[in-house]
């Protein structure tokens, strides 16, 4: 599959602007993958913050500080026995997992059938994905939003208040 | 030296009101189609960021004050709050919506409606926030 | 046959995950890290909206003619987890500026190396 492709070029690229490109690529692609499988909420929501707010945060950070990756020193066979070992484990775990696409598996058993056939009769807003987020689960969605307020103050206050760290530096050495 | 640059100034400036536009509608469409707070939210921003790359950041923070986006930050958070607070007051539990109305339904509406709403403030203010921090930390 | 078929979408996301595991292991590069984390966190995202699909369901928005239904419950939380992830992104980032600005490179090694030193 072209994401897998694409996940590939981006571990062996030095280049960072190319990496950085290649991400927007992959964000893409991987809107269409969920489009396929019917999310179409978390689509767009991908495709918008994926390919476009993370390659601009990127770009940005390039921007500030270099565009090429060094060459690695140490060797890579323990990452990569690592991985090996973890992918292994997990294909060997996905045997059990339900065959795709079967409606009798036990996450369509319990809760979201009753969200499904009610959401009409008890919000009156078609979006099932929507009425969850904001009704059924409104607490969830009030922590989430707080995360993104929280994450926004953290940039702010780390980025916006160090200027002097420069000078600083140079006179201490 | 301009002319190399006009053709992205040119077309901006066409789209960047119906990027709004576009980002107005998933955010009210949202409750019928796909879509909601942080879509709306998202493309709100990346509208205004759009506008900051083409023409500069001065331009960006012209039309997007940086006082009043720390400011809306927080905006988004205070209403979804306080449409909790309302649901409070009306003698359910808190984020109750049903109560908001004489019609539990209708209530639930206006409920989503005010929470999608402060949602999408948010969004849309932090990440054009994160953006004025990295753009604005230029060597 | 069938069953690898049937596999395949969890197969692919075990793939990506393993590719994320790595580049946040192997790469020294701090901004090529935090892209490895990305494509881990989206392997995360297809490992839960694979199951949550059913054949012959479309997306879940009650409309006319419109019986079986995707299961909503998984594209709230990925919902909530992509936006989340971005935040760290950006928190990221804006503390790799920082290490860059402190210690003039982004290369794991050295910063640690010049860790050491001062």
């Amino acid at each position: 599959m072209l994401l897998v492709v694409t996940a590939v070029a981006i571990a062996r690229v030095r280049n960072l602007f190319a990496v950085v490109v290649l991400g927007g690529i992959y964000s893409f692609l991987m809107a269409l993958a969920l489009l396929v499988l019917d999310a179409v909420d978390v689509s767009m929501t991908e495709a918008s913050v994926g390919a476009g707010i993370s390659t601009v945060l990127l770009l940005g950070a390039l921007y500030l500080t270099r565009i090429d990756e060094a060459t690695p020193q140490r060797s890579s066979t323990a990452p990569m026995v690592v991985a090996v070992v973890v992918g292994a484990a997990l294909l060997y775990g996905t045997w059990d997992m339900p065959p795709f696409g079967d409606s009798g598996g036990p996450i369509h058993q319990h809760i979201a059938p009753r969200y499904l056939s009610s959401v009409m009769a008890e919000t009156g807003v078609p979006n099932v994905v929507t009425a969850v987020l904001a009704s059924y689960r409104g607490y969830d969605t009030l922590g989430e939003t707080t995360v993104i307020f929280t994450a926004g103050i953290g940039v702010l206050l780390l980025l916006k208040g160090r200027r002097r760290k420069r000078d600083v530096g140079s006179a201490k050495s | 030296m301009m002319h190399r640059e006009t053709i992205p100034r040119v077309v901006t400036k066409l789209l960047f009101p119906y990027i709004l536009l576009f980002a107005l509608y998933v955010q009210f469409h949202g409750e019928l189609g796909p879509g909601g707070g942080f879509q709306a939210g998202v493309i709100v921003a990346a509208a205004i960021i759009l506008y900051g790359i083409i023409f500069g950041l001065q331009a960006a923070h012209r039309i997007a004050p940086p006082r009043l986006v720390e400011i809306m930050i927080s905006l988004g958070v205070l209403i979804y709050g306080v449409v909790g607070v309302f649901g409070l007051l009306f003698g359910g539990n808190y984020l109750d919506y049903f109560v908001l109305d004489p019609d539990p339904v209708n209530g639930q509406e206006r409920g989503i409606f005010w929470v999608e709403a402060g949602v999408l403030v948010t969004v849309s203010s932090t990440m054009v926030a994160i953006y004025y921090a990295f753009a604005g930390r230029g060597r | 046959m069938v069953d690898a078929i049937a596999h395949f979408s969890n197969w692919a996301t075990v793939i990506l995950m393993v590719i994320g595991l790595y580049v946040v292991l192997a790469r020294g590069n701090l901004i090529k890290k935090l892209v490895g984390l990305s494509i881990f966190q989206t392997s995360v995202y297809l490992h839960y909206i694979g199951p949550g699909k059913i054949v012959g369901g479309t997306a879940p928005i009650i409309a006319e003619g419109f019986t079986v239904y995707s299961n909503p419950l998984p594209h709230v939380l990925i919902l909530t987890a992509i936006v989340v992830g971005v935040a760290t992104l950006a928190l990221g980032l804006a503390l790799v500026v920082l290490i860059h600005e402190a210690y003039g490179t982004i290369e794991e090694d050295e910063v640690l190396g010049r860790e050491d030193d001062s």
